[in-house]
């Protein structure tokens, strides 16, 4: 049966074109792969090249037409020992392509048929059974604490990163790893965050369990290809085939005196993309239970710490396998004033002004975030409907921040619960200086979150 | 690897007692080891099935059943299909986005292929991934990348896993002759021959990373010598013969098994087509691509040979031809014909 051959489109986003020029006349023979005319697209002159063999058996469009729509019939093909007289049994034309039938077909609008998002359900935190031994640890030794029982437990786990064997950590989170677990499991890396990241990512894929460190997040900027496109999207990508358990862990935001580069948070950037989980505890006890939930989550998990808050000592419960969900707030004081939702570091200045305030006599709700994807934000709602009020406090630039984002959706699911307009404490919008008194300038403090909080109940 | 006798691409012979293990031996001409009658027929079905196959996929993008980015692997065939040939079950495969052929060859199903570039629920990736992006455990095929280079490191992760389960598999990891300069390539290169990974690094030189020429793009255009600093050796081959390309596949997989590391595998090829659908490809002569198609075509390669050797007649050789025609129809068809993905897939394979 005598074949059509049809207007090609030659770029995403062309429509129509100029049939340019005839390449071959009525009566050539053509093979698959031979040029048959030349068309000029929105973008360039392409050649058409013949998919089919046959005869030119007619050339139904002009050379120089222009304006010729895709998918219209430019010339008829026949086959071996075909005649001419068979055009008129031409095929068919294919039909359109179905991918375009859904907009043009559905008469509703376009965002009615836009399926819900999933709500999400996280479990509580689990019991601590009462009489359970609380043992004062820092922050340092409960995320270690947390990488040796995850690697007593699972042989697929395994931390790389830059000195975190034979040194011990460039912040002493590995201590002990190596001597423990061996060269194979704690692996050395040379100073190469892309490339070893991209290791982690692939390890994952095939199934193993990586423990990826960044001796520090202002590190991971070089790395953070992979760390979306391969880590993030591969699920999404393989139509959940296949994605990638690897967490990605290391200090985050600001430390002490270093400037600008060593010096900035990354939460709402790593925030914004879907296929990652987003952990940036406070306490120790938190990142112990989160850090064992992120090594045996099957995602890919962006585990954000604190240099600052390394060395700081908090109660964690003496259990043999004290594990968090990722995704749960936590009440950190209950009150019934006004609420100040914070996370990580940020908790530092959230605390202080907690107890400052309640010596002037305003009772705060503080609630540590812990996760920031997933957000938790229903606790948030829960509070703000019995306050009224909120602040935010982090350390992260103050342009789309996680706090403004909190603010967005408490305005948007709680705004006629809101008596004051939402107030968001984030650090300054400049370059960390190096200056001590710049330094503490750029950075949120106490005084800020106790002022807004008075702000908002307008005291 | 034989590394003495060869001189380096310079020309100047490598010192006695050098440390270095690089090498530049060509697999063309009179080194070039013959196939048997079954081994050149099933290359020539294989090679055929890719051909046809983007061909089609050609033909559906004009008709505007394909959308987005579409890059097509023709006058590459021999590359993949001579790796394969010599891989074993296990190996694991990695490219970039013109990935067609390479999920072919590792046995991915071409309806599974082809209504993923259309965009339907049948794609391998539920359609949600695209032309570029497609996986399967089952073929131990990872991907289908759109960050050139990014697949490098991956692989090299794959191979990172094989030595940590301490298994004999090899990572074969493919990248053009673009990607071999960016810098995560190198990183990984170091790390491979630091930890010493069982993975094969096939530069597929196809001679112009997108419009730009290696003339115009490299400083060292012998990508074979591209892990000289590292120690990593490294071979250049005729990709437009798939004897050579097996040839150097089972010297190189023996190489890896054997736990010397990594090593490279130049693949001097040429694709006949634009970067993808929408380049006019005006950076290179006319003649250029046909003398090529006329005198290297991989697929004419084998076919000229099954008929001078009497292994296939033009008949046998036609019946196979209307069978891959087959396969690839049935696979257009099932990929205008499939639906699209039901809307509520929209928000699923996000996180599990």
């Amino acid at each position: 049966m005598p074949i059509d051959i049809l207007m090609p489109a030659l770029s995403p986003t062309m429509e129509e074109g100029t049939l340019s020029k005839w390449v071959k006349k009525e009566g050539d023979t053509v093979k698959s792969g031979d040029v048959i005319a030349e068309i000029e697209t929105d973008k360039a002159t392409m050649e058409v090249e013949a998919v089919d063999e046959g005869v030119i058996g007619k050339l139904l469009v002009e050379a120089g037409t222009e304006n010729v729509k895709v998918n219209t019939k430019i010339a008829i093909l026949l086959a071996e020992g075909e005649s001419a007289d068979a055009i008129g049994s031409a095929a068919p034309a294919a039909e359109a392509p179905k991918a375009e039938a859904p907009a043009a077909e559905d008469a509703k609008p376009e965002s009615a048929s836009v399926p819900a998002q999933p709500k999400v359900e996280v479990a509580a935190d689990p019991d601590i059974p009462a009489g359970t031994e609380m043992v004062s640890t820092t922050v340092r030794e409960a995320l270690r604490d947390a990488m040796a029982e995850e690697m007593r437990r699972d042989g697929d786990v395994f931390v790389m990163g830059e000195e975190v064997a034979e040194y011990q950590g460039a912040y002493k989170i590995t201590q002990g790893l190596l001597q423990e677990f061996g060269a194979k499991r704690v692996v050395d890396t040379p100073i190469t965050e892309h490339g070893f990241a991209g290791i982690g990512v692939g390890a994952a894929m095939s199934g193993l369990k990586p423990i990826v460190e960044f001796m520090t997040f202002n590190f991971a900027m070089q790395a953070i290809d992979q760390i979306i496109n391969s880590a993030a999207k591969t699920l999404y990508m393989s139509g959940g085939q296949m994605g990638a358990p690897i967490v990605f862990r290391g200090p985050n935001g600001a430390a002490a005196r270093v400037g600008a580069q060593h010096s900035q948070d990354f939460s709402s950037w790593y925030s914004q993309i879907p296929g990652l989980k987003v952990v940036m505890p406070y306490t120790a006890a938190d990142a112990k239970g989160l850090l064992k939930a992120a090594i045996r989550d099957p995602n890919p998990v962006v585990f954000l710490e604190n240099e600052i808050l390394y060395g700081q000592h908090f109660d964690v419960p003496k259990l043999d396998d004290f594990v968090l969900p990722i995704g749960k707030a936590r009440i950190h004081r209950k009150g019934k004033d006004a609420t100040i939702v914070s996370f990580g570091i940020g908790m530092t200045y959230a605390v202080k002004a907690v107890a400052e305030l309640e010596k002037e006599g305003i009772d705060v709700e503080l609630i540590d975030l812990r996760t920031i994807r997933p957000m938790d934000l229903p606790t948030v709602i829960e509070s703000v409907k019995k306050t009224g009020r909120l602040v935010t406090v982090e350390e992260g630039y103050p342009q789309n921040s996680v706090g403004t984002e909190i603010a967005t959706r408490v305005m948007q699911q709680a705004f006629d619960y809101l008596d004051a307009p939402v107030l968001t404490i984030a650090g300054k919008d400049v370059p960390m200086p190096y200056a001590a008194n710049l330094e503490k300038l750029a950075l949120p403090t106490v005084g800020e979150v106790v002022e807004a909080v008075k702000t908002v109940c307008y005291k | 690897m034989a590394q003495t006798k060869s001189a380096s691409a310079s020309g100047r012979k490598p010192a006695a007692k050098s440390a270095s293990k690089t090498v530049s031996k060509e697999f063309t001409g009179k080194n070039t080891p013959e196939f048997g009658k079954d081994d050149d027929l099933h290359a020539y079905r294989e090679m055929l099935l890719i051909r046809r196959f983007e061909e089609k996929a050609g033909q559906l993008y004009g008709m505007g059943f394909i959308g987005g980015f579409c890059h097509l692997y023709i006058g590459q065939e021999a590359v993949v299909v001579g790796m394969q040939m010599a891989q074993q079950e296990g190996d694991q495969v990695i490219t970039a986005y013109r990935d067609h052929g390479h999920m072919l060859a590792c046995g991915m199903s071409p309806r599974g292929v082809m209504a993923e570039l259309t965009g339907r629920r049948g794609g391998l990736s539920k359609g949600k991934g695209g032309s570029m992006h497609m996986f399967s455990k089952e073929k131990h095929f990872y991907g289908g990348h759109g960050i050139v280079g990014a697949q490098v490191s991956l692989g090299t992760g794959l191979a990172f896993a094989n030595a940590y389960r301490n298994n004999d598999s090899v990572s074969v990891a493919y990248f053009g002759d673009g990607a071999a300069n960016q810098g995560q390539v190198y990183e990984s290169f170091n790390m491979a021959a630091l930890w010493k990974l069982p993975i094969i690094y096939i530069v597929e030189n196809n001679r112009y990373a997108m419009g730009t020429s290696t003339a115009r793009a490299t400083a060292q255009s012998n990508y074979s010598m591209r892990g000289v600093g590292f120690g990593i050796p490294g071979v250049q081959v005729d990709g437009m013969d798939v004897r050579a390309v097996k040839a150097a596949a089972d010297e190189a997989l023996a190489h890896c098994r054997a736990g010397k590391g990594p090593i490279i595998l130049e693949m001097l090829t040429y694709r006949y087509r634009g970067h993808s659908m929408s380049d006019p490809a005006k950076y290179r002569s006319k003649e250029e691509v046909q003398k090529m198609r006329s005198e290297q075509d991989p697929i004419e390669q084998v076919r000229n040979r099954l008929l001078e050797k009497g292994w296939a007649s033009e008949d046998e050789l036609k019946a196979i031809d209307k069978d891959i025609r087959d396969i690839v129809t049935d696979s257009a068809d099932f990929a205008q014909n499939d639906p699209e993905p039901d809307a509520s897939e929209l928000y699923t394979d996000i996180l599990l």
